[in-house]
């Protein structure tokens, strides 16, 4: 039988099916003799709890489709049926919607523990490229599945973003009609969103997660060490660094599941709504398209990109810039080319940059959920600079400069930041436009400069082996 | 730590233990799916007892109401027709109703009725699901010359006589099923209520 598959496992029936469907050796190569590094920390729990929320939204999502129904006439009323009178109806929505808000805390954590350990530079740049994909197929995701109750915030939310297709020039219009199905978002628009939120982008997710996954067993996992352990094997190829997945990180796993489960059952029994930021007040009332309600605000995952959209007073260039923003993501690893990847062995100006882009996110998430002022409008228009400054350091300190290059490339960053300030000054608004600008002029001053003038972009050397 | 000083018994219990709690916390999260696959309150709601008036009903004549989503058959019987009644023959499966999930203890009578002349019975078949046909001639050339009136499911031909009674040689193997019901008054029959006093009578 062995001329099927020369690395069929097992003897008997097991072999024989091994030989030609090869599970064994899957489970071998991908869980009992799938080396990761010995030393992975808390920030290595959230790709298996991501995986996890996957399989929970599929599953309760089901369980909702059985008494969902998607019809602007009862998808409402649907709804409240699910909650008061299907059989724990109630436990199932609410475990899928604080799913929803679990999956994208849990995503942005996996996230931002790419960028910490240079998890995303070669050679698993693949690896990240079909992440950001799945972080967008989940911000399509979660979008379409908001407007299915059809309450009011459902209802303008879809609005907004639908809306923003119409800013592309020429075709917007046309495009927006079409997304809809109507002149105005109604019945079409919600049997569509239906579709796709429960069939098409599940498949695009799982099929993305499946590639996700498949890249990184081929290059093997990154550490918060950011040394390749492959390169030092023993004698049977095992890597000296390397423990076998599983036993030792499924059961590593399970107590991050344990723990996970614990928050998210407080979550779904205690505070599912959890204030208005899971599930917004405004959408208990069904969708009237008549009357907007008073303050609309996206769920807080997306109110960051929120921030940017509103930052910038002109609807074409406010999508612009929130495309951008996600758009940069994925050029990440050709932008930070620095082939160091921990953050444990790069610059303080390093540090001092993701701390600054990490708060700014956060705060831009917090003035997306709050009404605009004139003083939110300026925070959110110089932090959604400093989002895109992150990206522009990023790339500035992938090499040591030169001083030309420094004060050249620090010039350049000053006067596309100032030019739209000059554009718009006026009388009025003179004070708070000079002090965002030199606020942020100071901050590009110091990061750029800062090397030539101070060790604070000193590196350490990177270890052989892992560390501890 | 050398491999020799592993305590494998300790392993096998944390294992084990945790395996046990585990397996049962994913278990009772079984619970809440399966059981929203069970009817809402609003199918129960649904299903509440429904009453019906049966002061205009003539002797001899069927009416039909809705119950659960079925059928419910109410027949005021003559005289003739309760005669034809006969519990003491070979002709049917199951002359005296004992099997027990066909009837309320009530309706374990000749008559497998309250009154013996107010039939009530569940319109389906209880082969494969069909609506029985009312056919009270005695008459009816289809039906052979036994036929002393009853129900006949054109389904797959199984016979019933008027007290519902299944007849030997029908595909069907148990008795029309007679729902629980009570009268609340001369004329009032509520059905998906037992009587205060369910108990097996001869009537």
């Amino acid at each position: 039988m062995s001329e099927y598959n020369e690395k069929s496992e097992g003897t008997g029936v097991i072999g024989w099916v091994d030989a030609r469907l090869p599970i064994l050796s899957f489970i071998k190569n991908h869980l009992t003799h799938y080396y990761t590094p010995k030393n992975f920390n808390f920030w290595y729990f959230f790709g298996s709890l991501a995986f996890l929320i996957l399989f929970l939204q599929i599953f309760t999502g089901i369980f909702l489709a059985m008494h969902y129904k998607p019809d602007a006439k009862l998808a409402f009323d649907s709804v409240e049926f699910i909650m008061r009178d299907v059989n724990l109806g109630w436990l199932i929505r609410y475990m899928h919607s604080t799913g929803a808000s679990a999956f994208f805390i849990v995503v942005y954590l996996h996230m931002f523990r790419a960028l910490m350990y240079g998890s995303f530079k070669k050679p698993r740049e693949l690896i990240w490229l079909f992440g950001v994909f799945i972080y967008v197929a989940l911000m399509a995701e979660a979008f379409m599945g908001y407007l299915l109750p059809w309450g009011q915030m459902s209802y303008w939310g879809a609005q907004v973003i639908i809306n923003l297709f119409t800013t592309i020039p020429f075709v917007g219009p046309e495009i927006g009609i079409w997304i809809r199905g109507d002149f105005a978002i109604s019945d079409p628009t919600l049997t569509r969103f239906y579709a796709l939120h429960i069939v098409a982008v599940p498949m695009v997710i799982l099929l993305l997660v499946i590639l996700h996954l498949s890249a990184l067993h081929t290059v093997g996992s990154n550490n918060p060490d950011g040394v390749e352990i492959k390169k030092n094997k023993d004698e049977n190829g095992v890597p000296l660094d390397g423990i076998p997945f599983h036993p030792y990180y499924t059961v590593k796993d399970f107590v991050g599941i344990g723990v996970f489960l614990f928050l998210f059952a407080i979550t779904v029994f205690y505070v599912p709504e959890m204030g208005g930021y899971f599930l917004e007040h405004a959408n208990f009332i069904p969708a009237n398209p008549l009357v907007t309600p008073d303050h609309i605000a996206p769920v807080w995952y997306f109110t960051p990109f929120y921030s940017i959209l509103r930052a910038i007073p002109d609807p074409a260039y406010g999508a612009l810039a929130m495309a951008l923003s996600i758009v940069v993501l994925f050029f990440l690893p050709w932008i930070d080319s620095n082939p160091i990847k921990s953050i444990r062995y790069r610059s303080t100006l390093f540090k001092i940059n993701l701390f600054v882009f990490v708060t700014g996110f956060l705060i831009l998430g917090y003035l997306g959920v709050k009404s605009p002022t004139p003083l939110y409008n300026a925070l959110a228009l110089r932090f959604s600079e400093m989002y895109f400054i992150f990206f522009a350091f990023l790339y500035f300190y992938s090499y040591a400069r030169a001083s030309t290059y420094t004060f050249i490339y620090s010039g350049i960053l000053i006067f596309l930041i100032a030019i739209y300030d000059i554009l718009r000054i006026n009388s009025d608004n003179y004070i708070m436009v000079l002090t965002g600008l030199a606020l942020v002029c100071l901050f590009v001053l110091f990061m750029t400069l800062a090397p030539l003038y101070s060790n604070l972009n000193v590196e350490k050397e990177v270890p052989d082996r892992i560390t501890g | 730590m050398s491999k020799d000083n592993l305590d494998n018994s300790r392993r096998k219990f944390l294992t084990g233990s945790l395996s046990i709690v585990g397996g049962t916390g994913a278990a009772a999260t079984l619970w809440p799916f399966l059981s929203s696959m069970g009817p809402s309150a609003k199918a129960k709601a649904a299903g509440a007892p429904v009453k019906v008036d049966i002061s205009g009903l003539k002797e001899g004549e069927k009416i039909d109401l809705i119950w659960r989503k079925k059928p419910i058959w109410v027949v005021k019987r003559t005289k003739n027709m309760l005669d034809s009644i006969n519990i003491s023959d070979s002709q049917h499966k199951d002359p005296m109703s004992e099997n027990i999930e066909q009837q309320p203890d009530f309706a374990k009578n000749k008559y497998r009725s309250l009154k013996p002349e107010i039939l009530v019975l569940e319109g389906v078949c209880t082969h494969l699901g069909c609506n029985p046909a009312y056919k009270p001639d005695t008459n009816d050339g289809n039906l052979g010359k036994d036929w002393e009136g009853g129900f006949f499911c054109a389904c797959h031909g199984s016979k019933f006589d008027l007290a519902g009674k299944v007849s030997n040689g029908s595909p069907a193997g148990a008795n029309l099923k007679v729902p629980p019901y009570r009268f609340e008054d001369e004329n009032t029959i509520i059905v998906g209520e037992l009587p205060a006093d369910n108990k097996e009578s001869k009537v």
